[in-house]
């Protein structure tokens, strides 16, 4: 049996992100989706589960978020695409945990869980740090394949292409292994009326920092390892002077880069 | 005073300018000291000491190239270890590379210690040891200041957040002997084609950036972007719609899923500005736009803007400077 865990992550809309007074991103009161780099994730979950029952062998495939309630709406949308069952991690003493706080709960959570396979997106649209999978792997003590463009699994064996800055890679290792995925693995399929209507009766479970036996001195803002001083808004751009070309644009654009001493 | 260990990968024993920088910021927080990876690791000493490393450990390796991440994630916490009882370890820096945060996200595990990713600055808190770093958030819209309240720093570092300062001291550079994890050696990379090198400046570290969009219509046309480019000494980036097209390749695209870049001249052309594009962009320090539709959303971010055909508008552009030459 293949168990693959595939994280996915509910965020503000790119619209709607600001800050709380404490410096946390306001999660609880602006709405939010499925992050769309993780449709990426769910669609490479999927299409690796069905391939190996496809195959004749045996997968399960598990979403995992931690977030505020609003997060099962991303798990749901997930569970619509594929899948079999969700895990969300929700607590109010995590709200403001920094990425310390989450890959420990997470990982806790992914042990609960048993893996064979982690999928991870490229980034959260959101903090957009990129350092929860790696942290994911520390924990856990698995390598990390990441940012695969494509992937396969064989057996045990499973393989990416990725595209480093200077080089095209291929990287192969053994499972229980973490990967991550770009969005340059392929559209993510759209749900279909069939699949909203199953992922309505798939088990989403809510497991609390209890559950996982973690203490709240682990957690949330007391937990952090670091901590927002100061959140400015960058002043608006001033409004720069915008000219229509009359057969003399290029040369108007060259007069600007001139002054500004460019060429 | 404590340490701070710069994250120094030196393939051909060349200094790249991000770890020149890197080393300069490492000066603010405490004595620098350099790992550094690679094969031509030993012959890069001598450089990291000019740029003020008092301390050089060498790894070179070939572990290093096979096996992706893990085995640099456990020299450099050999390296930590050893500073950490010479002394003390204030911080480690790192290039914010995709491979510099997946080391940097593996370290904060290893050493204990807060993590902050995409800094454009680094300084020394009010507190004796602690750290406190500038990063853009939320597509550029923000800027924070964050300080480390827990274990050694480790902060990956965006380039051009200094310009690098030579500031030579009395090196003392010693082989650092790592026994590597079997766990190291579960993943590894079984093929690399080095794609031919453009001549240009790496995307994310151009002072200036020509960037094209749908308006491009095709991929031919972007030879037009190339030439400007070159005559500019700039990098060539794309639009999401352009690299989705199949006109550019994906390893130039600029936005959220793309490179992030804030050069001193963005010039966009044929871009409308949908906000995908302008998170990766809009920190530029001046940005021109060239589009033929006036309500276009880049020409909100312009400091200067030509509404009007990029097939005219550019050659001529080209031609001018040509003339200034």
């Amino acid at each position: 049996m293949l168990r693959i865990t595939a994280l996915v992550k509910y965020v503000p809309e790119l619209t709607d992100r600001r800050f709380t007074a404490d410096f946390t991103l306001d999660r609880e009161g602006t709405p939010g989706r499925l992050s769309e780099l993780d449709e990426h994730t769910a669609e490479q979950a999927i299409s690796l589960a069905e391939k190996r029952r496809a195959d004749g062998g045996e997968a399960e495939l598990t979403y995992l978020t931690m977030g505020p309630s609003g997060a099962a709406d991303a798990l749901r949308k997930a569970l619509s695409m594929g899948g079999d069952r969700a895990v969300h991690v929700l607590d109010p003493a995590l709200r403001g945990s920094d990425v310390h706080a989450t890959s420990l709960a997470l990982a806790v959570a992914i042990g609960r869980i048993g893996f064979d396979l982690i999928v991870c997106g490229m980034a959260s649209t959101d903090a957009g740090l990129g350092l929860v999978p790696a942290m994911l792997a520390e924990r856990l003590q698995v390598p990390q394949i990441s940012l695969a463009s494509s992937l396969s699994l064989d057996g045990d064996r499973i393989s990416i292409e990725r595209e480093s800055q200077l080089a095209t890679e291929t990287i192969e290792g053994t499972l229980p292994a973490l990967v991550s995925v770009t969005d340059q693995t392929g559209e993510a399929r759209y749900p279909s009326f069939k699949g909203i209507m199953a992922a309505k009766k798939k088990p989403l479970e809510v497991w609390a920092l209890a559950d996982l036996g973690i203490g709240e001195p682990s957690a949330g803002l007391q937990g952090a390892y670091t901590r927002v001083l100061a959140a400015t808004a960058r002043p608006p751009r001033g409004s720069g002077e915008i000219v229509t070309a009359d057969g003399d644009g290029g040369s108007k654009l060259a007069q600007f880069l001139s002054a500004q001493k460019f060429i | 005073m404590p340490h701070v260990l710069v994250v120094a990968e030196t393939p051909d024993g060349s200094v790249p300018k991000p770890v020149q920088e890197l080393l300069t910021l490492a000066r603010r927080l405490g004595e620098p000291a350099a790992i550094a990876l690679g094969a031509g690791a030993s012959g890069a000493a001598e450089t990291l000491g000019q740029f003020g490393a008092s301390r050089v450990y060498v790894v070179d390796e070939p572990a290093l190239d096979d096996y992706p991440v893990l085995s640099k994630a456990e020299a450099i916490a050999a390296a930590a270890a050893v500073l950490a009882d010479r002394g003390g370890l204030a911080a480690v820096l790192l290039p914010a590379t995709p491979e510099g945060k997946e080391l940097a996200g593996r370290l904060a595990v290893k050493l204990d210690g807060g993590v902050i990713a995409d800094a454009t600055d680094v300084a020394a808190g009010s507190e004796p040891g602690t750290v406190v770093t500038t990063q853009s958030v939320f597509g550029g819209s923000f800027t924070v200041q964050a300080a480390v309240v827990r274990g050694p720093a480790i902060v990956a570092v965006k380039p051009n957040a200094v310009t690098p300062e030579a500031a030579p001291v009395t090196l003392h550079a010693e082989k650092l002997p790592v026994t590597f994890s079997a766990l190291a050696a579960t993943a590894r990379v079984t093929a690399r084609n080095e794609r031919p090198p453009s001549g240009r400046p790496e995307l994310t570290d151009a002072m200036v950036v020509v960037s094209g969009g749908r308006g491009l219509g095709g991929a031919e046309n972007f030879a037009l972007l190339e030439h400007l480019a070159d005559q500019l000494g700039a990098a060539v980036g794309a639009s999401r719609a352009a690299v989705d097209a199949g006109w550019y390749p994906h390893q130039f695209q600029v936005g959220q899923t793309g490179k992030t870049v804030s050069p001193q001249l963005y010039m966009a052309v044929g871009i409308s500005g949908a906000i995908q594009h302008r998170a990766g962009m809009q920190t530029s320090k001046t940005i021109v736009a060239v589009n033929k539709d006036p309500e276009a959303p880049i020409f909100e971010l312009a400091d200067f803007g030509v509404v009007g055909d990029l097939f005219t508008v550019v050659p001529q552009l080209s031609e001018d400077i040509d003339r200034r030459r």
